[in-house]
């Protein structure tokens, strides 16, 4: 007899007032098997599985949970049907031990203390079988992402999961880690357990799952053996049309030195050292790419750079003139420094405004945008049009409020106001963190185009593909220490094992 | 001077003073450790003296008084509760509204019931608490220098007790029991509770309506056991010194009844240098007052070190986040 499958969507339907999430989404996934679901932000991959989890109601449609017909109105449903859930955002009280949040919501009695011990003897179990060791003490806020994410499997299997659904668990990891979620994933489903696997990151989909599910605006618009399709399909297959996924860019001819970090350390308000002192220089016509898992320095050192932040020891020389007691990021952008900060909502636009008042902010005291005090508000407007159109930010309407764009094309409206000042140094932070297919080649193609226009500029990506293809070095961070210095085609081994903190002496 | 600062007299009074602050400490404590700010501990504790003073003088009996205080101050606690956990409305804002209307409506009904100018009449001995007397007490008052400061633990009302055995109890509750560990969670990271399948609106609803219990018997100590009667705006402030306390115990039960016991201290020494001269300088009550206030800022700006709230206080639940 033939196994029914563990999760059969039928004619699944959800709206959020005039956005139509889910259009009549079929879905099968097989027991055993590792299902991935891809599509570009927004494409409804999210909302299908909050559903499936029991956060939202489906408007129509029915779920089949191993054949049989099933309703599911809140994670309680879900968490009996053995459905376990990896969130994004993780959801763990950090203050609470590993085997606290372990327990939570399982707890079985009145009383929290068997459930503690069955629960130490049960993670003893799994970190056995599965490699999923953690301390079950250990307070889970002082942990390492990676260690957070393994308490969040251990959660769901404690509560008896075998169909586990993962929603990107890989951006937050190294390259090492999420070889080892990988394995761990892959002896979950030798053990017949079910995992579906829900990323954008196409190389994920290829290195892990089984069979693969595209969607696109809320549809389905594909179902692929994974061994029988390709990168460059699923890719098309996600955006709707050919996509360039490598870019296409010439040698660099690199100039004079625009940028001269020297030796520069930096402390945090506890004393902890977490930029040691780094040197690196960006010249004129090429793309120096900054390297590094999330927290290792990189992101201190953009703020030192920006001026925003004044280094502890060390200098820092921009167009030959070294940063003073006065060096505000006001000053530096004056003298020829745009900066694209890696947190977008908070840092690079303000969310409550106008599209046309976020598109000038850091220039809003640019002289061609009205005289003295006063703001003209037409400029600014034709202004944020203009860039709009240039830099295909949809809709184009500079009237609407920032936060109502995606982030793909809120960061097409960040990056389109600091390349339009026509900057000698341009900085980025995560130019494409949390942005669709569509718009990352966009916003890559714009950055080369600079760099051919004999621009400098300082790339900071925790996506290691991204810092491979766009830049013409790569600098690798670890523990706020530069690791080393790669030409941009090295190895992706080779990075991967300096951004975990190992030097090939070492090694 | 010294003998007013470690007398029993002064000891029993520390004790007597610190219960109500305990009451409504703990109040505080349930309420913020589920991510509800109660800012309202004093309205609620207010209206709870009003209506138990109220009671006891129709009813004639303590335990009614009780009970109708409980239910009053709960009832303020759904309020509260309805807006911040249903509505998503800002809780300093609801718990301050709380607080006006304790205080207006207390005076407005006891004028027209009473016609006594707001106050209630005073409360005949047997409609207050019995007081409670430890067995075995009165043979240990005869030791010599000891012997009158073991008798600091006898001859309380029977709420003063009850004080202490929450104590216990809510720090048992909150560390062992599944009902605590959730409630902590959901102050922490309410998304983790909603995600492992448990309520969040009925564990908060959960935690207003215990403090609104233990506002009600912080009140009804005032009111009943403490002054005998209701005077206008009688809880003086003592819930915002039960919030002090709250933030000077980091949210934590068995610290925060040491921080109502000194400040407790602090009110009963208050109440005695009363007129009390140093070296011809007479000491301004208000000065004494003022030091649970100060004491709260300066250790807390540099001695005890952070205080850490628990994290989802405040901030109204949502789904989407």
């Amino acid at each position: 007899m033939q196994t029914p499958p563990a999760i059969e969507l039928i004619g699944i339907d959800k709206r959020f007032g005039a956005v139509h999430a889910n259009k009549d989404v079929n879905l099968s996934v097989a027991q055993g098997s590792i299902h991935g679901i891809i599509g570009e932000n927004g494409a409804g991959k999210s909302t299908l599985m909050s559903i499936l989890f029991g956060f939202y109601a489906a408007d129509k449609g029915e779920i089949r949970v191993k054949g049989e017909p099933v309703r599911i109105k809140s994670s309680t449903d879900a968490i009996g049907l053995g459905i376990g859930m990896v969130h994004q955002h993780f959801m763990l009280v950090e203050p609470f031990t590993v085997l606290e949040n372990v327990i939570l919501g399982a707890e079985g009695s009145a009383m929290i203390g068997p459930a503690l011990s069955k629960a130490r003897s049960e993670l003893t179990r799994l970190a056995h079988d599965y490699e999923l060791d953690v301390d079950p003490d250990a307070v889970v806020g002082e942990l390492p992402v990676g260690l957070q994410q393994r308490v969040e499997i251990l959660k769901a299997l404690f509560k008896g999961a075998d169909i586990l659904i993962l929603d990107e668990p890989t951006g937050v990891l190294t390259p090492d880690e999420a070889d080892h979620l990988f394995r761990i994933l892959g002896q979950l489903r030798d053990e017949g357990k079910t995992v579906i696997l829900i990323t954008h990151k196409l190389r994920e989909i290829m290195a892990i799952t089984d069979r693969v599910t595209v969607m696109r605006r809320g549809e389905v618009v594909a179902n692929y053996e994974t061994k029988k399709t390709s990168v460059e399909e699923l890719a098309e297959a996600m955006v709707g049309r050919r996509v360039l996924l490598r870019v296409d860019k010439g040698p660099s001819r690199p100039g004079e030195m625009v940028l001269d970090v020297r030796d520069v350390s930096w402390r945090d308000r506890k004393g902890v050292l977490r930029v040691d002192s780094v040197s690196l220089q960006v010249r004129k016509g090429e793309i120096v790419g900054i390297a590094g898992v999330s927290g290792n320095g990189q992101s201190e050192l953009l703020d030192l750079i920006a001026g925003i932040t004044t280094p502890s020891a060390g200098e820092i020389v921009f167009e030959n003139s070294v940063y003073g007691p006065d060096c505000t990021p006001r000053v530096l952008r004056g003298e020829g420094l745009a900066h694209v900060p890696e947190d977008r909502q908070h840092r690079g636009l303000i969310t409550a405004f106008d599209a046309s008042e976020s598109a000038i902010l850091g220039w809003h005291w640019s002289e061609a945008l009205g005289e003295s005090f006063h703001l003209d508000r037409e400029k600014v407007i034709n202004r944020c049009k203009e860039e709009m159109e240039e830099f295909d930010v949809r809709p184009p309407d500079p009237l609407l409020k920032s936060a109502k764009f995606s982030g793909g094309n809120q960061q097409k409206l960040i990056i389109a106001r600091e390349i339009k000042s026509n900057p000698d140094l341009l900085i980025v932070g995560q130019p494409t963190r949390g942005v669709d297919i569509g718009a990352i080649e966009f916003i890559h193609r714009r950055i080369i185009a600079l760099r051919d226009a004999g621009k400098a500029i300082l790339l900071v990506s925790v996506e290691l593909d991204e810092i491979r293809s766009l830049s013409d070095r790569i600098i690798v961070m670890f523990a706020g220490k530069v690791m080393g210095e790669r030409p941009g085609d090295a190895d992706e081994r080779d990075i991967g094992l300096l951004m975990a903190g190992v030097t090939k002496e070492a090694a | 001077m010294l003998e007013i600062l470690f007398s029993p007299e002064t000891i029993s009074s520390t004790v007597r003073m610190a219960v109500p602050l305990i009451f409504a400490c703990l109040a505080g404590l349930w309420s913020e450790r589920s991510g509800i700010v109660d800012i309202g501990l004093e309205g609620k504790m207010l209206a709870a003296a009003f209506a138990s003073a109220a009671a006891a003088a129709y009813f004639g009996n303590a335990w009614i008084a009780l009970i109708v205080a409980i239910a009053v101050s709960v009832s303020f606690s759904l309020v509260h509760g309805y807006a911040a956990i249903n509505q998503r409305g800002n809780q300093v804002v609801s718990g301050v509204a709380i607080n006006m209307l304790a205080a207006g409506l207390a005076v407005v009904l006891g004028n027209e019931w009473f016609r006594e100018g707001g106050r209630t009449p005073q409360i005949p001995p047997e409609a207050q608490f019995a007081v409670f007397n430890l067995p075995f007490m009165s043979s240990l008052t005869g030791i010599p220098v000891v012997g009158p400061y073991l008798n600091v633990i006898s001859g309380h009302s029977i709420l003063v007790y009850l004080a202490f055995i929450f104590v216990a109890l809510s720090a048992w509750a909150l560390a062992k029991t599944r009902f605590g560990l959730r409630l902590r969670a959901v102050g922490e990271n309410p998304h983790a509770v909603d995600t492992a399948g448990i309520s969040v609106a009925r564990l908060r609803y959960q935690a207003v309506i215990i403090a609104g219990i233990l506002c009600g018997l912080a009140g009804t100590y005032l009111a009943v056991a403490l002054q005998g009667s209701f005077v206008r705006d009688m809880s003086a402030g003592r819930g915002f010194m039960a919030l002090a306390a709250l933030i000077f115990a980091n949210w934590r039960a068995w610290p925060s009844m040491w921080a109502c016991l000194l400040f407790g201290y602090l009110q009963a020494v208050g109440l005695r240098m009363q007129g009390v001269k140093i070296a011809d300088f007479e000491v301004p009550v208000q000065f004494i007052n003022m030091l649970p206030y100060v004491m709260t800022v300066v250790l807390l700006a540099g001695f005890i070190g952070k205080s850490i709230p628990p994290r989802a206080s405040g901030i109204p639940y949502s789904k989407d986040r």
